[in-house]
């Protein structure tokens, strides 16, 4: 049976009143999530929202009443609209890279072909597990021209071939960083799909006499559909939401990386360098909306090919 | 205590000044309004306990002096991040009305964008006003915004040339006193070594404003609502078209400032010299073991040939509005920064504002074994006397800082000429200001 | 040739899988490496070799024993947090999960979309009204301040709700409702045992994002006390910077093996449970 994203298949239940009344105590269950999700997410979006209509002015003038004057700046912001197409273009590159990684990797280490399974699994797993903060001075050390592991390849190239972090590469740069650190998150995810694979399905295709990689293709991949489709959804939205590794890198590399690198950075140093708290409200929420729109399409669309 | 007495000698004396002014110049706005200490001793007296939110390494012995000479005041010190963290969290807790600190350190260059909102304490209430002879004339203006005092100078950062003796006399290159001298030498250890640069520079806001500032120029004015921008003016093509060629002719080393690299460069002698605030030393000391012995220090090359210098960093400690016991705040910082406080913070390696420190000839005759055993704050504190006057920072430099990178940076990055780049500073910062509420007119 | 279900070990496979396993590990091979030098060692020798002397021992002391030991009052803090904490999500996510599965009641499409749609806004800039919000609640420079956020799972939340659709029939639980049994008995003593595999792969992603929960602490707290590692290391990491810097990178670098460590540990412990679960437990159709 497979799992999709959206409504679990519906089971015959008890219906009447006696039903309902059970079914009414799902509540129960859900209410304690319910609450602090409300207080933690809901509270401070509509708190968001209600800034996004204002505009405050630190220093004179007060608060002021602005309806959507807000959004329409943010809509015709070049700031905005180019860090937008810079994640777009992240998207559209990494996390296929780093989802056909994980999953080549779940394979790998599922199909029980792999000496010493369990320490790939744990090594693999071990980057996600290393704070933003200590990523970065790793992967600054490496990155670095002057001292570094770039550095020594130059001498080693003999020219200045490699420049990680200059304009043409950053991109990359983080998205390297982003793949070692994900790849780990999402190949546990898929995993752990995969031992759920009913056996009996692996067991029929090798009465029909599939070999391994058939067997992957035709069987194991459709199994673990909706997980994929899952880690893709959240992989999108992390790509949108792009903030830590190019924000820190940004002490290594001030010029290349803008205080508006990303939608996100943009959002936070409006917020935190510029106190303009109600147009970097602005700018999440149509950031936010921008991805929730996208999310729900892919969403959508593994769902329908599921049926 | 003889400390108290000379107090209340000292308040008299500020109250028979707050009269004389008071009827002297009724026309004057009334942040200038004058008081006595007496409030302030009077808290003392009376104890509490104060938070501190600073980042300075001497605070710990501060603090624990002065709990021991006033040992009914607990001061509660946290240390809440170093600079912009700090500033954050001091925004964030202003905004919110509360947990912010009862004094907390605040760099010069960004004082205005808490004093202007009215988040401090004007200590002119407490008659601090009558300290302003006991301060370099640059610290003072530092802590005086629209005529209300916001702190009291802690540290200062004349500017200065640090140098890498070694290197010089390797390559046989004269300490320059002129900035085309500077260029010399930039262009003969480039050419004997390419290894080494004569500085490392990828664009830094606050070595941005200190340069122009030496050159003359006075890019930020402000009249209440009214700021002007000029990134411009004679004194920013001064500075730019030297160091345009510097930057375009690749003489600068592009490490990073204050990463590990540059410590690195600092010590193996990649990087010869510094151009930067006299509190440099301390950091030598504490963090470049590998280049003791090998560097020195001489006045700030000019463009002229005659003497004249900037600041570069330096903080006060001021008080926040939220404070429940602003008086007992205003005590600490008084202890601090003009009472038994600078002691400490002098003997941890900081560099003082106080007129009396910086002339007191044991601090003169000093002897500095890193330096080759130079008299370093002969130059040090001559420096400080020839600081160019009438500077100000914007009322919201900080922000200005944060998005320097996005626009000089960029011509830094590119090798363009970095006027372009203040031009688009500039264009970025009326911008801000004008959505701020200012009137901000460029030019 | 291997069938598909006794599959022979292949040396190419693990050959190439091995060359990802290098990728993988060459930064933290420099992180252990440059926890091994002094501060000036740092400074002096190249990245990937090893200094004069062998300092571990040495910063491992000087990392506890630095400022008072506050790394170790950080350390306490974010076990705290992360029992707390992740603790709770999973808690949280188990429950809620278990009944937008087995429970059909309105709202309940709803409830999974909204959760989506919410984390869809980037959270750094819902951390200023965050911040309003808990310091009007005066919750500001407090644990709870950490706690609360991250107790909101919302991964957590859907994988279990994928697994208790498939891993718990409707027949038991109707069955121990026929013998009288309340719907909470039947959650605790039924079917928690069913969902386990997925409760601990939930656990562990909850551990590894509270254990490594870097920006929400940032803004709300403001006392070192309560930091957890991430936020101290940070600050460590930032001494280096200006007039009073006082650099103490191999403090920085030794502290962040030392954050590492223990995660690394809660992983072997927590997969030996999943491990035992996933095949034990399996689906059964």
């Amino acid at each position: 049976m497979t799992s999709t994203v959206d409504s679990p298949p519906i089971r015959a239940g008890a219906g009447g009143a006696h039903g309902r009344r059970q079914h009414r105590r799902g509540w129960i269950f859900v209410a304690p999530f319910a609450i602090v999700f409300a207080l933690t997410f809901l509270a401070p979006l509509v708190y968001a929202f209600g800034l996004s209509l204002f505009r405050d002015q630190a220093f004179f003038g007060g608060t002021v009443f602005v309806g959507l004057g807000n959004y329409a700046q943010a809509l015709g912001d070049a700031n905005f609209w180019a860090a937008f197409l810079r994640v777009l273009l992240f998207l559209a590159v990494q996390v296929p890279i780093m989802l056909v990684l994980a999953l080549v990797a779940a394979f790998a280490i599922d199909s029980a072909r792999l000496h010493a399974a369990g320490f790939f699994r744990m090594v693999i797993f071990l980057p996600y597990a290393v704070p933003g903060v200590v990523a970065v001075l790793m992967w600054g050390f490496i990155y670095g021209d002057h001292f570094g592991l770039a550095a020594d390849l130059n001498h080693l190239l003999g020219q200045d071939a490699v420049q990680p972090l200059s304009d043409n590469w950053i991109l990359t740069s983080i998205g390297n960083i982003v793949t070692w650190e994900f790849v780990g998150y999402n190949m546990l995810i898929f995993y752990s799909a995969l031992k759920v694979v009913p056996p009996d399905q692996i067991e029929a295709a090798a009465i029909d006499g599939a070999g391994s990689l058939r067997t992957i293709i035709s069987v194991k991949l459709p199994a673990i559909r909706g997980a994929i489709v899952v880690a893709t959804i959240f992989s999108i939205i992390g790509s949108f939401q792009l903030f830590n590794e190019p924000n820190i890198l940004r002490t290594l590399a001030p010029n290349v990386i803008t205080t508006y690198f990303t939608p996100n950075m943009y959002a936070y140093n409006l917020s935190f360098s510029g106190q303009q708290y109600n147009y970097s409200a602005t700018v999440a929420i149509v950031m936010g909306v921008i991805t929730a729109i996208i999310a729900y399409a892919v969403q959508l669309r593994g769902q329908r090919k599921g049926r | 205590m003889a400390l108290f007495r000379r107090h209340r000698a000292i308040a008299a004396l500020a109250l028979a000044a707050a009269l004389a002014t008071a009827c002297g110049s009724p026309a004057q706005d009334t942040a200038k309004a004058t008081g006595t200490q007496d409030s302030v001793d009077a808290a003392l007296k009376a104890g509490g306990s104060i938070t501190y939110w600073t980042w300075t390494p001497s605070a710990k012995a501060q603090v624990a002096a002065f709990e021991q000479e006033y040992p009914n005041v607990k001061v509660n010190l946290v240390n809440a991040g170093t600079g912009k963290d700090q500033y954050t969290k001091l925004q964030n807790a202003i905004k919110a009305g509360s947990g912010g600190p009862d004094v907390a350190q605040i760099e010069y260059q960004a004082l205005p964008q808490f004093a202007l909102p009215g988040s401090l304490v004007d200590l002119n209430q407490y008659g601090f006003g009558t300290f302003q002879k006991d301060y370099t004339a640059s610290t003072w203006t530092s802590v005086t915004v629209n005529n209300a005092l916001f702190g009291l100078p802690q540290d200062s950062g004349p500017m200065a040339l640090f140098y890498n003796k070694e290197d010089f006399d390797k390559y046989g290159i004269a300490v320059p006193k002129t900035w085309d001298e500077y260029l010399d030498a930039a262009k003969k250890l480039h050419a004997a070594d390419p290894t080494k640069f004569i500085t490392s520079d990828i664009g830094d806001p606050g070595f941005t404003t200190s340069m122009i500032w030496q050159a003359g120029g006075h890019p930020f004015s402000t009249d209440g609502r009214n700021v002007k921008i000029n990134l411009d003016d004679a004194g920013a093509q001064k500075w730019t078209k030297v160091w345009d060629q510097l930057v375009q002719g690749k003489l600068l080393s592009t490490v990073k400032g204050w990463s590990d690299d540059w410590y690195r460069a600092l010590g193996d002698g990649s990087i010869a010299t510094l151009v930067t605030g006299a509190w440099m030393p301390g950091v030598f000391k504490s963090s470049v073991t590998a280049g003791s012995g090998k560097w020195a220090v001489a006045p700030m090359p000019t463009y002229d040939g005659q003497p004249v210098s900037a600041e570069n960093g330096g903080s006060t400690q001021s008080v926040l509005k939220q404070s429940s016991n602003p008086a007992l705040a205003a005590a600490f910082v008084r202890w601090l920064n003009h009472g038994n406080g600078v002691k400490p913070f002098i003997a941890s390696g900081g560099f003082p504002s106080t007129t009396a420190d910086l002339n007191s000839p044991a601090f003169l005759d000093a002897t500095d074994p890193y330096f080759g055993g130079q008299q370093v704050n002969k130059v040090l504190t001559a420096a400080s006397g020839t600081v160019a006057k009438g500077w100000s920072y914007l009322p919201y430099q900080l922000y200005a800082n944060s998005v320097y990178g996005d626009t000089v940076g960029k011509s830094y990055l590119n090798g363009t000429d970095i006027g372009s780049g203040l031009k688009a500073w500039q264009a970025t910062l009326v911008d801000y200001g004008n959505q701020q509420g200012f009137t901000v007119s460029a030019g | 040739m291997s069938s598909v279900l006794r599959p022979r070990r292949s040396r190419t496979l693990t050959a190439v899988m091995a060359l990802y396993l290098l990728y993988t590990l060459i930064p933290l091979a420099w992180l252990l490496i440059s926890a091994t030098k002094t501060q000036p060692d740092l400074l002096s020798t190249p990245g990937l070799s090893f200094g004069g002397v062998f300092a571990l021992f040495d910063n491992i002391g000087q990392t506890f024993t630095y400022n008072n030991g506050i790394f170790l009052r950080w350390l306490g803090n974010t076990l705290l947090y992360v029992v707390v904490g992740a603790g709770g999500a999973t808690v949280l996510a188990t429950a809620a999960g278990y009944g937008l599965a087995k429970y059909r009641f309105r709202g309940r499409q709803a409830v999974f979309a909204v959760v989506l749609g919410a984390i869809a806004v980037p959270g750094t800039a819902l951390a200023v009204p965050t911040f309003l919000l808990f310091s009007r609640l005066g919750l500001t420079d407090t644990p709870l301040a950490v706690i609360i956020p991250s107790l909101i799972s919302p991964f957590g939340l859907y994988l279990i709700w994928v697994y208790a659709t498939d891993a718990i029939p409707d027949e038991m639980m109707e069955a121990a409702r026929i013998d009288g049994a309340g719907e909470i008995r039947i959650f605790l003593a039924v079917t928690l045992r069913q969902l386990a595999p997925g409760i601990v792969t939930v656990a562990l992603f909850a551990v590894v994002a509270t254990w490594n929960n870097y920006f929400l602490p940032l803004i709300m707290l403001s006392d070192p006390n309560w930091y957890p590692l991430t936020v101290g290391l940070n600050q460590w990491n930032a001494q280096a910077i200006g007039a009073a810097a006082q650099p103490v990178y191999n403090l920085v670098i030794t502290g962040s093996v030392l954050t590492i460590v223990p995660l690394v540990i809660a992983f072997l412990f927590l997969q030996r449970f999943w491990q035992s679960g996933l095949t034990a437990g399996s689906v059964k159709q």
